[in-house]
């Protein structure tokens, strides 16, 4: 990791910070950037069940077996990305604490634990049309019929690969994005979003607007 | 254009997937023992079937995994989807 003082979020040239507004009002899509989230990829096999023990010791909780699920607690939660794989999303670094939790429970396991935070960035979006411009570029079905809180999807916004997690009804969604994608991927959710009303706000009131819809459930 | 069930992640449009050829074919136990002749069939030749066609692709926007499709190459229909390992199943109607 580079020192903190040096490192740079991937959205960080856009000023987002000198663009955010207290309060959203009638904006119909709301979004920031989550920076510097800690992001783990764990890999192993859930049927072995040293692994499995191994992993519910360190994260507290055991990673979802059930496709395209996220479980966990509010300041860590596991992603399904796989039968024998997931991403393990926590507060700002706190990825070393993880890292070193999970590879001393799992030693001796047939398993990888690997820091991947600064691979990708965060973006999130809420607000009452947030479901529509996803919709916009984006193939999955996002019905609540279909698609709910506490359900991920990897898949393509405007061609660019994204992991998709919503996290409320309100609903609010996090996009996770490879780095090098973030600046394209940024631009094209505001275009699509601009027949809506769109608003940017930075990360302590974001946290601020989830936390009054929903006290429970992950940050 | 295609709605593909992954055997894990459900439907999902096809621009989530790529193609990956045809299925079924095992490398062989012992290549150093085969006549170059029987190596390159193993290599190189492929049915090109007027219909059923039992083939393999990867969720590559998805979930990254294998699997296995039964396709009509006439009609584009996809008649099952099968985990890698598993038995290729009767075709369809
Ligand atoms: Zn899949």
């Amino acid at each position: 990791m580079v020192e903190p003082y040096l490192r740079q979020s991937p959205l960080d040239h856009l000023s987002l910070d000198a663009r955010a507004v207290g309060d959203p009002g009638g904006a119909g899509v709301v979004a920031g950037e989550r920076r510097f989230i800690a992001k783990v990829s764990l890999r192993g096999d859930p049927a072995d069940p040293a692994f499995a023990a191994g992993a519910k010791t360190a994260l507290g909780f055991a990673p979802p077996v059930a496709p395209n699920t996220v479980d966990g607690k509010r300041d860590r939660y596991a992603l399904w990305l796989g039968p024998d794989e997931w991403l393990v999303v926590g507060a700002p670094d706190t990825q070393d604490k993880t890292v070193a939790a999970l590879r001393a429970a799992l030693a001796g396991c047939h398993a990888a634990v690997t820091d991947v935070s600064e691979g990708r960035t965060i973006i999130r979006l809420t607000g009452a049309h947030a479901r529509d411009v996803i919709a916009k570029g984006c193939p999955i079905d996002l019905h609540p019929r279909a698609f709910g809180p506490g359900r991920c999807a990897q898949s393509r916004y405007a061609r660019a690969l994204v992991i998709l997690h919503q996290l409320d009804e309100a609903p609010t969604f996090d996009l996770h994005v490879d780095r090098s994608f973030a600046d394209y991927l940024w631009r094209v959710i505001e275009d699509a979003s601009l027949e809506y009303g769109f608003a940017v706000v930075a990360e302590p009131v974001m946290a601020a607007l989830k936390r009054r819809r929903t006290p429970q459930g992950q940050d | 254009m295609h709605l593909i069930a992954c055997p894990w992640c459900g439907p999902r449009d096809e621009v989530e997937y790529a193609y990956g050829g045809e299925g079924h074919i095992a490398r062989p136990a012992r290549p150093e023992a085969l006549s170059d002749g029987a190596y390159a069939d193993y290599l190189f030749m492929r049915r090109n079937p007027k219909g059923v066609h039992a083939e393999r692709w990867v969720h590559a926007a998805g979930c990254r995994r294998w699997f296995n499709v039964l396709r009509d190459t006439v009609s584009h229909r996809i008649l099952a989807v099968y985990k890698m390992g598993e038995p290729r199943p009767e075709a369809g109607p």
